[in-house]
């Protein structure tokens, strides 16, 4: 395990982020854009696991952060996705593009 | 002296009055309103009159000589050691008076309004006005500082403002009363300016401190006073002519006195209370009050005399053209409160030539009675013909005997006959100034004859002079309407034989006064014989007044007109001030303030629409924004932050 150097752990979860990023810039549809968001959530997970293995390894405390973070994004997709049902019914869509109205 | 402490609550009961009515009377008290207020003013009238007699008789001389007692007094404003505005009350003799005659006169006003003002919309507001009216007038007469009576003085004017404006769906009542508000306002600039020179030199606004630095010939504040001049005038001089405009605002004397007669828009018993008896004569208080210092200034009393000479003989002049019964009267008792001045103006201070002070206190007292009376016995008439002009009215004695015998008793005691009350005062007031000055003397005698004539032209043409136009439905007023023309005839037949020259004097001793018979015949001669051709003119209906004014032409017209003091006024106000100081004005207005307003709104209004696109309502811009930003921050964190 220790043949995998830092580095290219980096790379994947940096690479994981830009994809999140880019699918949120993108996609039009509100459930996808969540699963980005979530994409961005899991590389920064990625890299709080890979900081506390490498640089400290007989500590916890990029796990313990690592499980907050998923606790809080679980309940974070639960109340994004109450809006996108309530946008739903309010709108028939799930389409960002409909959401423009909360403006000046 | 506590035995005076009750003394302060004499003005407080028309406020809690005031108060009371003015919130809760139109819902609450619509109809026990006038009761209120009548008993509040019944109560501080037997006060006052406890007072008088406590002062008079049995605590007020030490020594022969009546003493200014100050029962009450309050630090309020303290600007520095010696300058403070305080709060207090004063007894002395003309305050003492004052007293009296203020809540005596307010009374009779109350219960004449209880039937003259039944079933009127406001007539609970009516009574907080009065009540109001009573507070001020009370405040002023007691006031221990000048400052307290400049307070006092200006809601003495917003009451007269809010009274005589009571009708306020007539525009000319709402105009009489901006009219009569914006003149004393005016004047009362005059009066703060003064107030503020005499206090700066005396370091003091206390009146009796006030009087006896002014008055010590070597105190510095004396010295400061008289020797600094602006164009060749002492400052004591600036000061007391000043002051004097103040007064001159409230009495209507002239050229300030243009409001009085459009006063008489507000209801009668007000024009009786206000623009008769009591808050009219303030102007005289006031100079009586600082009579002291005007003795001791030699061209301010000059001015005082003659302002009140030219008042006396002008308003006589007009009152004697005049078709409105009540502007008669307010003409009559502009010359009155003439009479007043001129007989402080050629006043000394102090033994027998302070009888002019005492004289024109002593007229001033009969005066409210009179003065009073004829204006209740105006509105008995009003009240009963619907109308003010003259022409509508006569032979109205079979229809109101009682208003009748009160009107003449009145007349009587104007004209100078002996002996109702204003024989006396009137005697007093032309000795003293025959003793001084003969041309004011001259004045007064022919005012005195003037006087006379208008005043039973007035009778004349009410109760005599052709048939009742009008029959009388309900009969000639309630009795509440009655009462105080019976108890005000009384007094007016019978006030003249109060010693008033024992009691109020300048410097407090009493003094002795006579009655010269010769002296006298001559004004009373002449007022009979006015009286006669008063009596030849309009008695009977003729052609013989027409004919006269026809041939007195231009004298008749302009004295009608009232000598186009008010298109003078009217001249300079809207052609001369309006153009060269309004006009400018509202264009700088309009165009460099509200431009310079304007100029940031529209700024503002064109940066937002600038900006406003940022926030289009579209989630991932505001996504891109945010990681614009960290990505900023990043860079700046990473490159900059050394």
């Amino acid at each position: 395990m220790n043949d995998i150097p830092l580095t290219h752990i980096l790379f994947v979860s940096t690479a994981l982020f830009f994809i999140g990023m880019y699918g949120l810039f993108t996609r039009r549809n509100m459930i996808t854009m969540l699963m980005s968001i979530e994409l961005m959530l899991n590389s920064v997970n990625i890299n709080f696991v890979a900081f506390n293995k490498y640089l400290y390894p007989d500590q916890l405390n990029g796990i313990f952060f690592t499980i907050f973070i998923i606790t809080i994004a679980a309940a974070e997709a639960a109340v994004a996705i109450a809006i996108i049902i309530n946008f739903y019914r309010s709108h028939y869509s799930i389409d960002v593009e409909d959401s423009g109205e909360m403006k000046w | 002296m506590n035995y005076f402490s009750y003394i302060a609550f004499i003005p407080l009961p028309p406020l809690v009055s005031f108060v009371l009515l003015g919130l809760f009377g139109r819902k609450y008290l619509k109809h026990s309103s006038g009761i209120i207020g009548t008993i509040v003013l019944l109560t501080i009238t037997v006060l006052s009159l406890l007072t008088a007699y406590h002062y008079f008789f049995v605590d007020g001389k030490v020594n022969g000589v009546y003493q200014s007692i100050i029962p009450l007094q309050y630090h309020w404003l303290q600007f520095s050691p010696g300058v403070s505005i305080d709060m207090g009350i004063v007894l002395d003799p003309i305050s003492v008076m004052l007293l009296v005659v203020v809540s005596f006169i307010s009374l009779m006003v109350h219960i004449f309004s209880l039937g003259y003002m039944k079933g009127e919309e406001r007539f609970s507001t009516y009574y907080a006005f009065l009540s109001l009216f009573t507070f001020s007038m009370l405040g002023l007469v007691v006031s221990t500082n000048i400052f307290q009576i400049y307070i006092f003085w200006e809601l003495v004017g917003i009451s007269s403002y809010l009274l005589i404006g009571f009708y306020y769906d007539k525009p000319s009542a709402v105009d009489a009363s901006k009219k009569a508000f914006i003149v004393t306002r005016f004047a009362d600039l005059g009066f703060l300016i003064g107030i503020l020179i005499l206090a700066f030199h005396a370091e003091t606004l206390d009146f009796h401190t006030l009087i006896t630095t002014l008055r010590t010939a070597q105190s510095p504040q004396s010295i400061s006073i008289t020797t600094s001049s602006f164009l060749g005038v002492s400052m004591l001089t600036w000061g007391l002519t000043l002051v004097f405009i103040g007064g001159a605002g409230k009495s209507a004397m002239f050229p300030l006195h243009i409001w009085l007669p459009d006063a008489m828009e507000g209801p009668t018993p007000v024009s009786a209370l206000i623009h008769a008896a009591t808050m009219v004569v303030a102007g005289v208080y006031l100079v009586a009050r600082l009579f002291p210092l005007y003795s001791y200034d030699v061209i301010a009393l000059n001015i005082v005399a003659y302002t009140g000479a030219l008042s006396a003989l002008l308003a006589a002049v007009i009152a004697c053209t005049q078709t409105d019964i009540k502007r008669v009267l307010a003409y009559s008792t502009m010359s009155q409160i003439g009479y007043m001045m001129f007989a402080l103006g050629v006043s000394g201070h102090g033994g027998e030539h302070g009888l002019g002070y005492m004289a024109s206190m002593f007229h001033l007292f009969t005066h409210a009675f009179f003065k009073s009376l004829l204006f209740l016995c105006a509105g008995a008439v009003i009240h009963v013909v619907h109308s003010n002009e003259m022409k509508d009215m006569g032979g109205l004695r079979k229809l109101m005997p009682l208003t009748h015998i009160a009107f003449l008793i009145a007349c009587l005691a104007i004209a100078g006959i002996p002996p109702f009350a204003g024989f006396f005062s009137k005697e007093e007031i032309l000795l003293a100034a025959y003793n001084s000055n003969k041309f004011i003397y001259a004045v007064g005698i022919f005012t005195s004859m003037l006087t006379a004539f208008y005043m039973f032209r007035l009778y004349f043409s009410i109760f005599h002079h052709k048939e009742p136009q009008v029959q009388i439905h309900h009969g000639e007023g309630s009795f509440s309407m009655k009462l105080p023309l019976l108890v005000l005839a009384a007094c007016t037949a019978f006030a003249g034989f109060v010693p008033l020259s024992a009691f109020v004097t300048a410097d407090g001793i009493p003094l002795k006064t006579h009655l010269d018979i010769a002296f006298s015949a001559v004004p009373v001669i002449l007022s009979i014989v006015a009286i006669l051709f008063a009596a030849r003119l309009y008695r009977k209906q003729n052609d013989l007044p027409d004919r006269m004014a026809t041939s007195l032409g231009g004298i008749y017209r302009s004295a009608y007109k009232k000598f186009y003091i008010d298109e003078i006024y009217l001249f300079i106000t809207k052609k001369i001030i309006f153009n060269l100081v309004g006009k400018p004005a509202a264009w700088i207005d309009k165009n460099i303030v509200d431009g310079f307003m304007n100029l940031l709104a529209v700024i503002t209004t064109k940066f937002s629409a600038l900006i406003k696109g940022l926030q289009s309502g579209k989630v991932q811009n505001y996504t891109l924004y945010f990681f614009a930003g960290i990505a900023g921050l990043a860079v700046l964190f990473i490159y900059w932050w050394k």
